[in-house]
């Protein structure tokens, strides 16, 4: 008995020592556990709400581009795509192939959305085709009872009304590419698109809104459970242009006659662009619903470079058209005046050089007017010879040559006016008194835009004040431009831009003028102008003693036509320039269409008109409207 | 000295007074401890008593039954029965290693059809019953001789070594420490214990060596958990976040957004204190904890009242076999060990794991229901 009391006693001594080790690992227990939810707390919460909170981005509607006029150029039409949600169907493969018992499916689709399906959670949605016409997405919809995991969403599609007309103007839009990523969150969301050229591209912070943001709580898998809060996205604000859409139409259906040409209409007071155009010019809206490789070969291919905005990025000798600058350059510095005449004998030397006026029998005895409306050649490198070139370079400098105006467009290209320094600098050789003369005929090293061409007559008809172009007026319900805007004065004598004004006039309506047949015969809406005939290659002394023709030569190697103009002749509001590319002569191929041009944009007046301010059409935008639907 | 009243009670004790005699309070312990079980597997399902709760319920409904017969069967029959129940043990983990199905990496658990068995959990009870039986013929002076302890220690290792065989090294940890503890009560010379635990030390780069990569996987996420967040420390890294973000008042019942998001892995088995504290914060957590203790001291009691040392072995063992598993659960869900994957007895989903911890319990009421019975007493 005493030996069963002492191993109790063992026992009970023992059980104490095991209660005594319970306890305190209950404590310690209880000591991680406030440990983790109170001193840790604030951690884990932090943590806790970020596995379960996921911040999705919403997109931003894309602000849309109107004209002068409210007439939209670029909207987002509702872009009908059916998804496919794997986990919804019985079997996703048959799922598909009942669907392209529907609709036109390729094997390649389907084998995409299955290779997607395997990467992706089986609760996501995967786009199977996008772009539906409205009868696909009416098969769609009937059938969707028997279709299992088959939706139809919306999304936006850009769409540009007058893909044609406007894709130099607006340009388009196109996935982000990697260049394009910086560091702005939305650029990354699927089917995001940004501009990629011309005012997409320039004002494409503005276009694009902001994003807003949902918070959506998410399981383990990422499946969506909730959304918790949502921040809608605010659309882009809208362009409002100084053009005139129709104008705008107008020009392009023109241009498409010849078969390389560009050209410009502007305010020669204000400086708002009308219309401008580039020809050939291709289908926007195919670049924003899936380009073809073999379509995007072929405008590369193309010569006429469809894809360039040739009326700001095309870069021309101006040819007879800088004949303004060298009369005016040479009127100021007082190496002319009003009666000053100049024998023309149909060639000019120069040491040992000749230099020959295009009409080979030369003009006689001609005054500064009328070498302008006949274009005399010889007039024209007298005064060169005495002004010699850096006095040229500055005046056709102040009549906008060489030089960029910040218009809006990156594609704007400065062209060149070349000085003694420049050639220096850039040639490491000294000016030849030789390419002075050449110079003051718009050859040699100058090289002008359509849009400077036109710059260049808006300031000669203006007045004399430094008008710059500009194309967007509002961009939402903020001005561009101030309404009064008055441009810097380039202080010229009245009478000497008087003077350039009449040879102008003389060239056209005067019936020796080189343009006397594109004249406009309606005296009130006359214009005046100024042909020019831009030299692609040398005529070699051969070609000219056989008299080769310009129109038997390969088209690549004519002459440029280019035509400057404005109207109407009493007091100038619209000018205009045309370059025709290897279009032979000025007075032949561009004078008609400038004529044309400057014929529709005096009957349209787009000056004389309010601007509708497009600011406030977004509701406009949130109608839903099926894709054309086809006449049946 | 007390034979006399020792021997009156040896005659049959009328029923109702063996009723009325059960441990109502730990029984009402127990209840409690079970609701917060259902309470968290209805969240689990995201308030639903579909899958879990419902069936948690109907389990421990037949456990109960199971617990209170268990309680009321006279301890000598469990005396007699001890050996047996062990061999039984024995045979179920021969059965578990011939046509037990892969679970886990893990042969472990027998279908039954209704309810997979689990023959190790099983075995642990049998464990206690047979060393309780063995020392309980053992005079305080035999303790102090090896050839005595030989039988006890092998009756220790042959179960262990087929549990870790399986392998289930977390279960064979158990094993061996509820069968050390009945060792350390039943007086084994502590030199033994100190010797003991030296050459484990000893052996763990061996022990390494031969475990399982999950396994070693598993020391090496505990010991750095943060390395692999998305990996294999997974499941530490979520629970503590899981914790911690309940603070002191907790989410709200179903509110636990780790849980209810599927963040938190095996919610409803291994890792349902941390949804448990999760919604409840800190102190549904501590009131878990307190229950818990409760019922470790209403066990010590019943067992330092009890009269003959095979009772209060066995009562002890039970309890210290059941706070094993809630220190090693709950330690393995806030990171304070790695995770060996035992269940919170009571509270996990699982129907073995109840089984046992109600036979334990019922065992540890039949201990006080007979505390004064008279057993065969020890051979010398």
């Amino acid at each position: 008995m005493q030996k069963d009391n002492a191993k109790y006693t063992v026992f009970t001594r023992r059980a104490f020592f095991l209660g005594l080790l319970q306890t305190s690992m209950l404590g310690v227990l209880g000591g991680r556990l406030a440990w983790l939810q109170i001193v840790e707390g604030q951690k884990y919460q932090t943590l806790a709400e970020n596995n379960r909170i996921n911040t999705k981005m919403l997109a931003p509607k894309r602000g849309m581009v109107f004209d002068r006029y409210g007439t939209p150029l670029a909207t987002n039409d509702q872009n009908f795509r059916v998804l496919v949600t794997p986990e919804q169907t019985d079997n996703l493969e048959k799922a598909l192939s009942s669907l392209q018992r529907l609709i036109d499916l390729s094997q390649n689709d389907i084998r995409k959305v299955l290779q997607l399906a395997q990467k992706s959670a089986s609760f996501e949605s995967l786009e199977v085709k996008d772009n539906l016409s409205w009868q696909d997405v009416a098969k769609i919809e009937v059938n969707l009872p028997d279709l299992p995991g088959l939706s139809i969403d919306t999304g936006a599609l850009r769409t540009y009304p007058y893909g044609v007309a406007t894709a130099h103007l607006v340009g388009y839009v196109g996935a982000v590419s990697k260049s394009d990523l910086t560091g702005d969150p939305v650029l990354k969301l699927p089917g995001f698109k940004i501009g990629k050229t011309a005012l997409e591209r320039a004002y494409d912070q503005r276009l694009r809104g902001r994003a807003g943001t949902a918070q959506v709580e998410v399981n383990v898998v990422g499946r969506e459970v909730r959304e918790l809060s949502r921040q809608p996205a605010s659309m882009g604000d809208h362009l409002t242009l100084t053009i005139d859409a129709d104008l705008q139409i107008f020009i392009q259906k023109r241009l498409e006659q010849v078969k390389s040409a560009s050209a410009i209409v502007m305010d020669v007071h204000t400086g708002a662009v009308y219309g401008m155009c580039s020809s050939p010019a291709f289908d926007a809206n195919v670049f924003t619903r899936g380009l073809s490789a073999e379509k995007w070969e072929e405008m590369l291919a193309n010569p006429g470079y469809p894809l360039n905005n040739k009326a700001i990025g095309g870069q021309y000798p101006p040819g007879s058209t800088f004949k303004m600058v060298t009369a005016l350059a040479a009127l100021e510095e007082g190496v002319v005046n009003r009666n000053t005449r100049f024998f023309c004998p149909g060639h000019y030397d120069y040491g040992d050089d000749r230099f020959h006026c295009w009409k080979r029998a030369g003009h006689g005895s001609v005054d500064l007017v009328q070498a302008l409306s006949e274009s005399c050649d010889i007039y024209f490198y007298e005064l060169a010879t005495k002004l010699g070139i850096d006095r040229l370079a500055a005046y056709a400098q102040k009549l906008g040559y060489g030089q960029k105006y910040g218009f809006e467009l990156i594609e704007e290209r400065p062209g060149l006016m070349p000085t003694k320094a420049w050639k220096m600098g850039h040639m490491g050789s000294r000016w030849k008194p030789g390419e002075t003369i050449v110079s003051a005929i718009g050859q040699g090293y100058i090289q002008s835009t359509p849009l400077q061409l036109a710059v260049m007559t808006a300031r000669l008809v203006n007045g004399g004040f430094a008008v710059k172009p500009w194309l967007v007026s509002h961009v939402g319900a903020h001005a561009k431009q101030a309404k009064d805007m008055i441009w810097p004065k380039l202080n010229f004598q009245k009478g000497f831009i008087d003077l350039i004004q009449r040879g102008m006039s003389e060239a056209v309506n005067d019936r020796k003028g080189t343009a006397f047949d594109a004249r406009i015969k309606n005296l009130e809406i006359a214009m005046g102008g100024k042909t020019g005939t831009a030299q692609v290659r040398r005529i070699t002394m051969e070609q000219r003693r056989e008299g080769i023709l310009n129109e038997n030569m390969p088209w690549k190697w004519r002459h440029h036509a280019l035509f400057v103009g404005y109207a109407p002749l009493a007091s100038p509001r619209y000018a205009c320039a045309v370059v025709v590319e290897h279009g032979g002569s000025g007075s032949s191929t561009a004078a008609p269409i400038a004529r044309d041009i400057l014929m529709k944009t005096q009957e349209r007046d787009p000056s004389q008109k309010n601007i509708v301010i497009a600011d406030g059409l977004a509701e406009t935008d949130n109608a839903v409207t099926p894709p054309h639907k086809p006449n049946i | 000295m007390n034979s006399n009243l020792s021997s009156s009670l040896n005659n049959e004790m009328p029923f109702l007074k063996k009723v009325i005699s059960l441990n109502w309070g730990l029984i009402l312990l127990i209840v409690l401890i079970a609701c917060v079980g259902f309470t968290a597997l209805y969240s689990a399902a995201g308030g639903n008593l579909k899958p879990w709760a419902l069936q948690q319920m109907i389990r421990f409904g037949v456990g109960f039954v199971g617990m209170i017969f268990v309680a009321l069967v006279d301890i000598r029959y469990w005396y007699k029965l001890a050996y047996p129940c062990y061999a039984l043990g024995i045979i179920l983990l021969i059965i578990v290693e011939a046509v037990g199905h892969i679970g886990m990496g893990a042969q472990r658990w027998i279908d039954l059809g209704f309810m997979k068995l689990q023959p190790s959990e099983l075995m642990k009870i049998a464990l206690i019953m047979a060393l309780a039986r063995y020392f309980h013929a053992v005079t305080y002076d035999d303790m102090r001789r090896i050839p005595t302890l030989i039988p006890p220690l092998l009756m220790v290792l042959v179960p262990a070594v087929m549990v870790f065989l399986q392998p289930d090294l977390g279960t064979t940890l158990m094993l061996v420490m509820a069968g050390l503890a009945i060792f350390f009560l039943a007086g084994a010379p502590l030199w033994m214990f100190l010797s003991g635990i030296a050459a484990c030390v000893a052996a763990l780069p061996i022990a390494w060596h031969f475990m399982q990569d999950y396994q070693k996987g598993r020391v090496m996420t505990f010991l750095n958990p943060e390395s692999d967040p998305l990996g294999s420390g997974y499941h530490i890294t979520q629970s503590k976040i899981a914790l911690g973000s309940g603070g002191i008042e907790g989410k709200g019942f179903m509110n636990g957004s780790q849980s209810r998001l599927n963040f938190l892995p095996e919610k409803q088995t291994d890792f349902i204190f941390t949804l448990w504290a999760e919604e409840w914060g800190l102190m549904g957590g501590v009131v878990l904890l307190v229950l818990f203790a409760c019922v470790f001291l209403y066990g010590a009691l019943i067992s330092l009242r009890c009269r003959h040392s095979f009772g209060r072995l066995v009562a002890m063992g039970m309890i210290i076999n059941f706070a094993l598993y809630v220190f090693i659960n709950i330690s393995m869900v806030m990171g304070l060990i790695p995770v060996v994957g035992a269940p919170l007895p009571l509270i996990s989903y699982g129907g073995t794991s109840m089984l046992a911890a109600l036979i334990g319990f019922g065992l540890v009421m039949c201990c006080s229901v007979y505390r004064d019975v008279k057993l065969p007493h020890m051979s010398s």
